[in-house]
């Protein structure tokens, strides 16, 4: 028999729950965000200027920029890396600290909300901010003249999915870490900081030794790269990107998987 | 009329009722089969050590642990199929605070209310309400992190509140507190008793569970080891009086010669003699008869701590 005696809480669905995450993440930001500020979108605008405008100068269009000058060519690559690198950021101290000294993970799944939609907010959250940094950035570029059209905005979508393909499985790491953090130092170094520098993003990988390209076939970045250079100078061919896509796609769809595994297994042992 | 048939659906009804609960983890059982039944206005208390299995119960009615055996229903309905259900309808306050010490005191009260489809109109005014229940409405605006423990307990028993619940789980609530605060906080929790919501508490706290709870349960390794009120426990599992006797370190004599007629039951503790008995002052006199010298003696009443020690043969806070 159930007992019903004015009760105020609700079940919110699966989908409402999932945006009540993100609101609650919304609302902590909106105090907190300056701090983010510098590396989510200042870091890669210094990049693009020193890198860009700077040692760009030094290097003529060629074949291997795609005939465009180099800080048009570093642009949508630059895009995608940060992206990379804010989702690497956003996916391990703000989650294992919800798990580990704020806590508040805990404190939500006390509430209606289950850990499968808790996972769908913090991941809906972390690509808001990916989509927004980027924008940001992009803003910044026109201004340096670093964009050559509207294409970039579909380069802008590839940037997030590409972010999200390295969070959605370093969110499950997170959930598993139980340490001072020492661990993503580990990672930032001998994953991210690698990815970054011969992912494809300052010059083609092609210009990489032979037994080193396959390792960057696996990463994220490359593929993201290749789709955000094709979206923004209009060279993409339907089958590489139709890979890309779908290489992405599937690390997306592994890490949400995984993701969801690791909260309920810490959360509701 | 529709409000009486309500209120005898729901005086009969248990709001959380358990038959043979058990929660394992890997090997360990944590909960060996417990019955519970928990009904509509009262306060209702777990006691016992740290490691009976009073918090997995606890995690098991708050549908955030799934249980491994036995049956369970809360609020009617099974945490199984219905955890989200249930849960829209319980306040729980943690052991450890989970509070998002980087926001307000208010918005933490809001943003909490929001998971449970709660509109902000409604939470603006709740908020405000609940300020003023917890003594927390001159740091409204104030960050979380630099409260005192006991606001921020407060602030979490209020953030609990937040959706109106039908059942209350508080979990060790005023562990680690010093004691003014620990007597605000009871007396927020009796307010809140008074006003007819249902409560859980779990505690290692002999004092907390006698002045709280209604009826509880001695938890010890993971079953239930007695049932009932407070007065029931004492007056079954004890003395009216204790005499205890307090003896320097190395020369507390040993129980045996005191075993007959002085009293119904002699316990020894490391640093002192427990006698159980009706009368504490005659069998002081008694005691001091045999030449007994201790350093110290109290006559005092008989509380759950001694219930607990008689039940397990060991001290509770150890």
């Amino acid at each position: 028999m159930v007992v019903e005696l004015a009760p105020a809480g609700r079940a919110p669905s699966g989908s409402r729950a999932a945006l009540l995450v993100v609101e609650g993440l919304w609302t902590w930001y909106r105090r907190n965000w300056r701090a983010t500020v510098v590396s989510s979108v200042l870091q890669p605008v210094l990049y693009l200027l020193a890198m860009g405008l700077g040692f760009g100068s030094q290097v003529p269009p060629s074949e291997a920029t795609g005939g465009q000058p180099y800080l048009v060519y570093l642009a949508p690559g630059l895009l995608v890396a940060a992206a990379v690198q804010n989702a690497a950021f956003e996916s391990t101290y703000p989650v294992l600290s919800s798990f580990k000294w704020q806590k508040t993970y805990w404190g939500i799944i006390a509430t209606p909300i289950g850990t499968g939609e808790l996972v769908s907010g913090q991941l809906l959250w972390i690509a808001v901010r990916l989509a927004v940094s980027g924008a940001v950035y992009l803003a910044v570029a026109a201004v340096f003249g670093a964009l050559t059209g509207p294409g970039v905005l579909l380069s802008l979508l590839f940037a997030v999915l590409t972010g999200m393909a390295f969070s959605a499985p370093i969110v499950a790491y997170s959930a598993s870490v139980n340490d001072e953090g020492d661990s993503f130092s580990t990672l930032f170094r001998f994953v991210l900081l690698p990815m970054w520098l011969l992912g494809g993003t300052f010059f083609p990988i092609s210009q990489l030794p032979a037994w080193l390209r396959p390792v960057a076939w696996l990463t994220p970045i490359w593929h993201g790269t290749e789709l955000a250079r094709g979206a923004a100078f209009g060279t993409w061919l339907p089958l590489p990107s139709l890979g890309h896509v779908a290489y992405l796609a599937v690390l997306v769809t592994t890490g949400v998987l995984l993701a969801r595994w690791r909260f309920r297994r810490r959360l509701t042992r | 009329m529709v409000a009486a048939t309500v209120r005898d659906v729901t005086d009969v009804c248990p709001l959380v009722k358990a038959a043979g609960l058990v929660k394992r983890f890997g090997p360990v059982e944590a909960v060996r089969g417990i019955d519970v039944e928990v009904r509509r206005g009262e306060a209702f208390g777990f006691l016992g050590p740290n490691g009976a299995g009073k918090s997995s119960t606890m995690r098991m009615i708050g549908c955030v642990s799934p249980r491994s055996g036995g049956e369970l229903t809360v609020l009617g309905m099974d945490p199984d199929t219905d955890g989200a259900r249930i849960r829209a309808r319980l306040g729980v306050v943690p052991q450890e605070d989970n509070l998002d010490t980087e926001l307000t005191v208010r918005q933490n009260l809001q943003v909490y209310g929001r998971y449970f489809g709660l509109s902000r109109a409604h939470l603006r005014a709740k908020a405000a309400e609940l300020l003023e229940f917890a003594q927390l409405t001159d740091r409204a605006d104030d960050e979380v992190d630099p409260l005192s423990g006991g606001m921020k307990r407060r602030l979490t028993i209020a953030r609990s509140l937040v959706n109106d619940p039908d059942l209350l789980l508080l979990d060790e609530p005023t562990t680690g507190l010093d004691p003014q605060a620990r007597h605000l906080l009871w007396d927020r929790l009796f307010r809140l008793k008074q006003s007819g919501v249902t409560l859980i508490i779990t505690t290692h706290y002999m004092d907390e569970a006698e002045q709280l709870c209604d009826r509880l349960v001695v938890m010890n390794e993971g079953r239930i080891a007695a049932e009932g009120s407070p007065a029931e426990l004492i007056s079954r599992y004890s003395t009216r009086e204790v005499l205890e006797l307090r003896f320097p370190p190395g020369e507390q004599p040993p129980v045996e010669p005191f075993m007959d007629g002085m009293a119904e039951r002699v316990e020894a503790l490391p640093d002192r003699l427990l006698f159980y008995t009706a009368d504490g002052e005659a069998t002081l006199a008694a005691a001091h008869g045999k030449g007994l010298r201790p350093v110290s003696t109290l006559v005092r009443r008989s509380t759950l701590e001694d219930v607990f020690l008689h039940l397990t043969g060991r001290s509770l806070v150890e």
